[in-house]
């Protein structure tokens, strides 16, 4: 908000929610991500693009810091969630990851039932008092992930057993049962079919009315379609950031033309 | 067809699809080269298995018949108890010299009223052709019943190992000829005893309950001592190992730093796992009984030995199955915010407990047929007396195991013990194969609960 550049027309009210400064990521030797300026904004939805390998999944996996669990990496720079580092080592990751919750490429629910991978999350964080209140959560977690007609005969069943649309909406439940502030998105419909595809794309959307999503994804149609601010990213280097309609009609920077374009990537 | 295909490269290679060119060939020929090594390979490990097992059953499977003499026999109040007051600290005073005389005299006198032709045998040698094994049991049944004295009881001594492997075969008149403990009359009088139905074969419990016993008479030789000791060796390996192990497992797969210090701990783990046994029969020799002065011979001391050897094949078992745990199902545990703690005991275990528990069952399974590291801590001895109940420290007692009661028959001079070797490895498949099918069922099991 205090970046003039992310002052947009239609998300101009919403205040940033996560803002990132100087972020740079090394895995080792490699120098992975420099340099990265951003703001996701509150209740809406980010896209980031970019060409294989640019860093935009690295960046993502900074925000609830994934990262961590890969020994090379090396995170720097400075990453504020409501104002407050998440970086600082008093932080409690677990606790970030409950606020801050994510979905990933492949659909990869927990092999236990369809009830125990949206109710884990409310569980292992004391969410529910009671057996009415969880079953209360998996209900409404199931209804945001517009899963719930589907499933609620067979709860019980394995959620192994769903096609792959549906597992991934079941990780979506699963990520919105823990009631995050953030939700980030990793190519989620990369292993779906277009039906299902644009069955997450409605829900993005949907979900956005409570929650900033951030998503990353391959498919530029795919930003067009759900998001209203997108980053592009290149060769570990956030290129340019803004308004969705903006960055694909009139980027300000020519390599954001040539990917959008199609001439690198 | 020629038309379309001329102008192309594959039709430029010419023939007719049917007909494969030399070079297809020499591939088919090839691929039919493998497949028949490889069928050759399996038809020869089969065969060494079946032709192992058959000697194996053909040489062990007599161990669990036993020739048996049954005759009626008055307790003669003379022999066991000359001042007749049935007092059981007097009747003790007479030792199984006793019992022989009077299992001998009964047996002659049971001979002589049923009218059975003796053909031909001595008094003397009458007695003979029943186990020394005969006036122990007797002794024991007697004194813990005085009121048997007096009475006629129903006696089934053990014939000696001589008529036994006469009944299986395994003596001839020949060799009886040049045998001092046989004569070639008393296998005619078994012949008439069989006749007659005192003499039968059968079902030998005391081959699976009783202890061993010593060169003299191979017939009441038994694995019972044996089976108990392998049986707590294996309760109590499974006890040190498992806790043990699978905790290293995770600790070394889920929260160690990858350093050098954990390196040489994993290449250690490594090294362990191809130690050879004996090495480890020493360590324990010198730690657990010299340094320690734990028991020798006990099953406690088997254990731990066995333990240091069996730990490296399950921590290796366990992390490739903790490491066989889908990346995407931590990733998903971790991105909804679970601990690594909640990560390992909700996560990773259950679903490695298949291959956990599969690693586990097979490395006992391993462990069963150890023998060179028990020779070392005297699990050979002689022992005769079985141990203790498992609460009441029997794990400190002398006992010995299958496998080494395998490897003490086997140098046993009479060769009464061929078949009881044979059959003791009998049994200790019959242990093998119910611990790979308990793993297999586990697996089962487990696997199911996706």
């Amino acid at each position: 908000m205090n970046d003039m550049r992310l002052v947009e027309r239609d998300v101009s009210n919403r205040q940033a929610k996560i803002e990132a400064r100087g972020v740079q990521v090394h895995y080792g030797e490699k120098h992975a991500l420099k340099d990265v300026d951003v703001a996701i904004l509150d209740r809406t939805v980010t896209a980031f693009i970019g060409p294989s390998g640019c860093g935009k999944s690295t960046f993502l996996r900074c925000l609830n810091r994934m990262n961590d669990t890969v020994a090379s990496a090396k995170v720097s720079g400075n990453i504020t969630l409501d104002g407050q580092d998440i970086y600082d080592p008093r932080i409690d990751p677990v606790q970030l990851r409950a606020k801050v919750g994510m979905v990933f490429q492949k659909p990869n629910p927990f092999p236990k039932s369809i009830y125990d991978n949206v109710a884990y999350g409310p569980k292992i964080h004391g969410l529910a008092r009671t057996k009415a209140e969880l079953d209360e959560i998996v209900e409404t977690s199931l209804k945001k992930a517009a899963l719930w007609n589907e499933v609620k005969d067979r709860l019980s069943a394995p959620g192994t057993g769903l096609s792959g649309g549906q597992q991934q909406r079941l990780c979506i439940a699963r990520a919105v049962a823990t009631a995050p502030e953030v939700l980030l998105m990793d190519e989620p419909c990369s292993a779906l079919d277009p039906i299902a595809t644009a069955q997450v794309e409605e829900l993005i959307d949907e979900l956005r009315t409570h929650f900033s999503v951030v998503i990353v994804t391959h498919s530029m149609q795919q930003a067009a379609r759900v998001s209203q601010k997108t980053a592009f990213f290149h060769l570990g280097s956030l290129v340019e950031y803004g308004e969705t309609g903006q960055i694909f009609t009139t980027p300000q920077d020519p390599r954001t033309e040539a990917y959008i374009t199609g001439r690198i990537g | 067809m020629s038309d379309v295909m001329a102008g192309t490269p594959e039709g430029a290679r010419g023939g007719s699809l049917l007909e494969g060119s030399a070079r297809t060939k020499r591939r088919r020929a090839r691929e039919w080269r493998m497949k028949a090594y490889g069928i050759g390979a399996i038809v020869l490990s089969l065969s060494t298995l079946f032709f192992m097992l058959a000697t194996i059953l053909m040489d062990g499977v007599s161990a669990f018949r036993q020739a048996t003499i049954t005759f009626p026999l008055t307790v003669d109040a003379a022999i066991v108890d000359k001042t007749g007051n049935r007092n059981v600290e007097e009747m003790a005073k007479v030792t199984t010299i006793g019992y022989k005389r009077l299992l001998s005299q009964g047996f002659v006198a049971h001979l002589a009223a049923a009218g059975i032709d003796t053909a031909g045998v001595p008094e003397k040698d009458l007695g003979d052709m029943l186990s020394d094994d005969g006036p122990a049991r007797l002794r024991d049944m007697v004194l813990a019943d005085p009121s048997l004295v007096g009475q006629v009881v129903e006696v089934s001594v053990y014939a000696t190992g001589r008529i036994d492997g006469y009944l299986k075969g395994r003596v001839t008149r020949e060799t009886a000829e040049r045998d001092t403990n046989v004569t070639p009359e008393q296998l005619d009088l078994a012949d008439n005893l069989v006749a007659a139905g005192l003499l039968t074969m059968p079902f030998n419990w005391g081959f699976l309950t009783g202890p061993d016993a010593s060169d003299l008479r191979p017939e009441a030789s038994g694995l019972g001592v044996a089976i108990i000791g392998s049986l707590y060796m294996m309760v109590l390996v499974a006890i040190f190992t498992v806790p043990v192990g699978v905790a290293t497992s995770i600790y070394l797969e889920e929260f160690a730093p990858k350093n050098r210090f954990t390196d040489l701990i994993e290449v250690n783990i490594s090294n362990l796992a191809a130690v050879p046994s004996i090495v480890f029969g020493i360590l324990g020799l010198a730690i657990f009984i010299n340094f320690m002065g734990l028991p020798q011979s006990s099953s406690l001391v088997g254990a731990l030995v066995i333990s240091l050897m069996t730990l490296p094949t399950i921590i290796i078992a366990t992390r490739s199955a903790i490491r066989a745990v889908p990346p995407s199902i931590r990733e998903a545990a971790l991105g909804i915010g679970a601990s690594k703690m909640q990560l390992v005991f909700h996560h990773v275990l259950p679903l490695a407990m298949p291959g956990i528990m599969t690693g586990t069952i097979l490395g006992l399974a391993s462990a069963l047929g150890e023998t060179a590291p028990l020779l070392l801590i005297g699990m050979v001895a002689f022992v005769t007396n079985y141990p203790a109940g498992p609460f009441e420290g029997g794990v400190m007692d002398p006992a010995t195991a299958l496998p080494v009661q395998v490897y003490s028959w086997a140098s046993r001079s009479d060769p009464a013990f061929i078949e009881r070797s044979s059959g003791a490895i009998i049994v200790l498949l019959v242990f093998l194969v119910i611990m790979n099918v308990a793993a297999i069922l586990l697996r089962r099991r487990f696997e199911r609960r996706w």
